[in-house]
């Protein structure tokens, strides 16, 4: 087939560009001090909306299916790894009495029945396999996949599309949001999953001896019994900390691999949904978005292509969850709010639904334009204030609706057409 | 007056072909011995009906397409053409009714289990998929790939990719193989729907208004290809152009309001006093 091959000649310059800007580049940037760690930890979380971005982009661009429901998957993943990084993470936290160490951000608000204490609380069943580093990344990629799954079952084979399933998932969206804020849930409620400390890969594949780290704890302290914090004379709040045999979060070249690896992790997330794309199956998405019942008459079963579809992007927003939490230290359930899964389609729209490089694009301009307009800025005649973002939002949005339809990737492609060597002459939609 | 059937030749005593006449009349087919009728009728309804808000689209006690017959349905507008084709192909369920196919009742299947089965369909406004290309159109409509796993990781194979060169060259269509199907005419449009429909493979044909908006040398040529695909498939026709049904020259059945009114010749539906006065309105 032709086109395929025509398509990756097209999109080969573009991706060269962004290895070289993202492997080499920055990291050269920063090493010269010219970009702060902060400032590459910032990038790396907004390559992870690139990998949400893209799964949207395959499931709305191609198969044409508006889901509002990608941010709840992408907390799926980041609750995940969330959980894992709680788990190793301190500096302090008590040993419940399985002899399980309750994390810090659980601990402080456990909901206890009534007449229970502290000495009560114990890490829930559905802790205990975020332990394993491992075991943490496959749930992270399945949880997500496997909700999609169930999700897309129902809906798609009882022919549920368009705006209705648009409206269905915002209402899922909004669903897991009041899930997740309920402290019952044992999730840390709207405070959210906090206190990440470390990544321990080795220590992760262990099991956790209270004792042990008890005794360690006291060897590098001289004897010294810590904080008896409840001071009933014991030492049941272990100032426990896991520096010593993990990558520290706080460690600029952790924060610099972190980034790397989150590039990594976007090219490899690019790669796939090209395969797919370029593959029969990417026709059978694109053909399902032309004219989903003709697609029927050929003994097709559209829901399949559609439920897989669904599921390569819940996992992708896993990934991209997955990859967010330990840049970002933090996740409560206000990312996972309604509003958040719509902006994702407005990266996607503004940078150019249906190619999988104005996904990326988008995702990435839309960002850093939040970053720089949210902040003050004095231009001497006039000050920017970061209250005007949303208008200036909402305009970027209109104007690129109304004069590029097909997003900001539509300018790249002119100016590349003008100055590269050759005109673009395939028709056929380029990834 | 109720559709008659030719005695055929596909029984070999008349006593067994008298017999199957008098069935036919009764029409009992999910009472009596399926198989005489499937030996004989490639499709066929009883007793199918639908209505929407009570209006009755449908309702034919009973109707037969023989193996390897081409039928054109003729009729008004209104009179139920593509709700029939609707309930054979299962986008429409009929509200009562059988439809048999090939020895097995297919009326509760879903439309993409009756298409793997050999039914195929061409709409009446030719549905391809815009953003394709005419190559990647007809290599959607290739029979046996139709299974995501199978999508994913296959390619066509080099004998398929030379039955689609090929199906392109016979409608003219070779150089626009690479251009997506939204640049296409409409004559071109409605003879790449036709073309995906034969790769397609299908048993029977079900094939709604080819001749729509073509110009009379197109109109020609889909005569001249429906004939050829009449050699070795089952067809039905629906046309309003008398003279694209006039060169076809078959059997033709007279739809009005959803009843079959007549069967027969051209010739013969023309001197019909019902069927002129459906089609006048008097």
């Amino acid at each position: 087939m032709k086109p395929v091959a025509q398509q990756l000649v097209e999109s080969k310059r573009s991706l060269v560009l962004l290895a070289i800007l993202g492997f080499f580049i920055l990291p050269f940037l920063y090493s010269i001090d010219v970009l702060s760690i902060g400032q590459i930890n910032m990038i790396g979380r907004y390559m992870t909306f690139a990998i949400l971005a893209l799964g949207l982009d395959l499931l709305w661009g191609y198969v044409g299916i508006l889901s509002l429901c990608q941010c709840t998957f992408f907390c799926l993943g980041a609750y995940a790894m969330g959980m894992h990084l709680a788990h190793h993470g301190g500096p302090e936290g008590i040993i419940d009495a399985n002899g399980w160490k309750l994390p810090a951000c659980l601990f402080v608000v456990y909901p206890y029945d009534v007449g229970e204490s502290s000495g009560d609380a114990l890490v829930p069943f559905f802790w205990k396999p975020f332990w394993n580093l491992p075991l943490t990344i496959l749930l992270g990629l399945l949880i997500p996949a496997v909700c999609s799954f169930v999700l897309g079952y129902f809906v798609f084979r009882s022919r549920v599309r368009g705006v209705y399933f648009a409206i269905l998932s915002q209402a899922i969206a909004v669903a897991g949001w009041l899930v997740f804020c309920r402290n019952d849930v044992k999730l840390c409620g709207t405070n959210g999953l906090t206190r990440f400390d470390v990544i321990a890969p080795a220590e992760s594949l262990t099991t956790f001896h209270p004792e042990d780290a008890k005794d360690q704890w006291i060897a590098s302290h001289d004897g010294d019994m810590g904080q008896d914090l409840n001071e009933d004379g014991k030492l049941d709040q272990l100032d426990y900390s896991m520096a010593e045999v993990g990558f520290s979060l706080s460690e600029p070249n952790v924060q610099l691999s972190l980034y790397l690896l989150t590039l990594a992790c976007l090219f490899g997330s690019f790669f796939l949904c090209k395969w797919i794309v370029n593959s029969r199956l990417g026709r059978v998405l694109i053909a399902i978005r032309d004219d989903e019942s003709t697609l029927n008459f050929f003994g097709y079963k559209p829901h399949q292509y559609k439920i897989f579809a669904f599921c390569i992007a819940a996992a992708l927003a896993g990934l991209a969850g997955m990859l967010y939490i330990p840049q970002m230290k933090i996740i409560t359930p206000s990312n996972m709010e309604a509003v958040r899964s719509v902006l994702v389609v407005v990266w996607v729209a503004v940078g150019g639904r249906g190619t999988l490089r104005g996904a990326i694009l988008g995702a990435l301009t839309v960002n850093l334009l939040y970053n720089y307009l949210t902040s003050e800025h004095d231009y001497g005649l006039f000050s920017w204030s970061p209250d005007y973002w949303p208008i200036f939002l909402g305009i970027a949005f209109v104007l690129v609706v109304l004069y590029l339809p097909n997003g900001l990737i539509e300018v790249v492609d002119r100016f590349r057409d003008r100055f590269g060597n050759k005109p673009n002459t395939n028709p056929i939609e380029k990834v | 007056m109720s559709a008659e059937v030719e005695s055929g030749s596909t029984h070999s005593t008349v006593e067994e072909e008298n017999l199957a006449l008098k069935e036919y009349r009764n029409f009992l087919p999910s009472k009596i011995k399926k198989d005489i009728w499937s030996s004989k009728f490639l499709l066929f309804v009883e007793s199918l009906s639908v209505s929407f808000d009570g209006f009755k689209a449908v309702d034919i006690p009973h109707f037969g397409i023989k193996h390897g017959e081409l039928r054109v349905i003729i009729g008004p507008n209104g009179a139920g053409k593509t709700t029939f084709c609707d309930l054979v192909s299962g986008k429409t369920p009929p509200s009562t009714g059988k439809v048999y196919y090939d020895g097995k009742n297919i009326t509760q299947m879903d439309e993409s289990d009756i298409a793997l089965m050999g039914i195929g369909r061409k709409f009446q406004t030719p549905t391809v998929f815009d953003s394709l290309s005419t190559y990647e159109n007809l290599l959607l409509a290739l029979p046996g790939n139709q299974d995501w796993q199978d999508n994913l990781l296959k390619r066509e194979s080099e004998q398929e990719k030379n039955q689609i060169l090929e199906i392109l060259e016979k409608v003219n269509l070779s150089e626009c193989r690479d251009m997506p199907a939204k640049s296409l005419s409409h004559g071109q449009r409605q003879w790449l729907a036709i073309s995906a429909l034969i790769i397609s493979k299908p048993k029977l044909l079900l094939v709604d208004e080819p001749a729509a908006g073509l110009t009379d040398l197109e109109t020609e040529r889909t005569a001249d290809l429906l004939m050829e695909l009449a050699e070795d498939h089952t067809l039905v026709v629906i046309e309003h152009d008398m003279d694209f049904v006039r060169r076809l020259g078959q059997k033709v059945t007279v739809l009005n309001e959803g009843r079959v009114l007549a069967e027969g010749s051209l010739e013969e539906m023309e001197t019909n006093e019902e069927v002129m006065e459906a089609y006048l309105g008097r």
